[in-house]
């Protein structure tokens, strides 16, 4: 478990954390990298958008490992919630811009679910959960 | 994060080292606009070959960089684009949007 408060100051902790973990678990580097974008940019929203930008709110991050069943195999891979304590979030604003406009603003959320092949959001009580998981790729046996 | 100007053939090139992020970003966004709209500057440069990390707030900056050039007939150019700054531009489908050169020498003859 993560616990920090909202300074975007410690997002560079909060990238190095990550970074390691999915080194440690094998995760390819593109996908480290990637996985840590993730992160950042989730942290980011919630600095930005469930805070309105104060520093000193919480935000908890839990990391385990996940499994699943795809293919008759069984699939690892590691499972963040990131949790805050603002806003509630409107879902209705978690599309994202289309990439063929050319304007700042709006590319987290893709870069997020670019990265990751689960993403949920929910709002249990007074707490926003962002569910992100990532398996690691298949290594494959043939020949 | 650490970004460095300087001037050569009335270019400003803007050497950026670190990561850029939620934290810093409005410092590239500023550090580019000004000279862009302040400075009136034709040929603005941001060489991103030490940047290790950027964010989608970074790379905001950016398209304000790009944007705020267009509009004023002057050119806003990419250098020396590193592994995650490059990947990060790739799947935000602006490597097409941006002029990007490998090398300073290559922007500065074009």
């Amino acid at each position: 478990m993560l616990a920090l408060y909202s300074n975007p100051g410690l997002l560079s902790v909060v990238r190095g954390a990550v970074e390691r973990l999915t080194e440690t678990m094998g995760f390819p580097a593109v996908q480290c990298r990637s996985i840590t974008r993730a992160v950042d940019e989730a942290v980011t929203n919630i600095v930005r958008h469930s805070y309105g930008n104060r520093l000193d709110q919480p935000i908890a991050m839990y990391f385990r490992r996940a499994q699943r069943r795809e293919h008759g195999e069984i699939e690892h891979g590691l499972e963040i919630l990131v949790c805050d304590r603002g806003l509630a979030i409107d879902t209705n604003k978690l599309r994202g811009r289309p990439l063929e406009e050319v304007r700042p603003g709006g590319l987290g959320l893709h870069l997020i679910r670019q990265a990751m092949d689960t993403v949920e959001f929910t709002r249990k009580g007074l707490t926003n959960q962002l569910r992100l998981v990532k398996y690691l790729p298949q290594i494959s046996n043939a020949p | 994060m650490r970004i460095l100007a300087r001037r050569r053939d009335k270019t400003t090139i803007f050497d950026v080292s670190g990561d850029i992020d939620f934290a810093n970003s409005p410092e590239v966004r500023q550090s580019v606009l000004r000279e862009i709209r302040d400075n009136r500057t034709s040929r603005v440069v941001v060489n991103l070959s030490q940047v290790h990390y950027i964010d989608s707030s970074g790379v905001a900056s950016l398209i304000e960089g790009l944007k705020a050039s267009r509009d004023l007939g002057s050119r806003f150019i990419l250098i020396g684009l590193s592994a995650p700054a490059r990947e990060v531009l790739q799947l935000s489908r602006l490597t097409k949007v941006f002029e990007i050169y490998d090398n300073e020498e290559e922007a500065l003859a074009s």
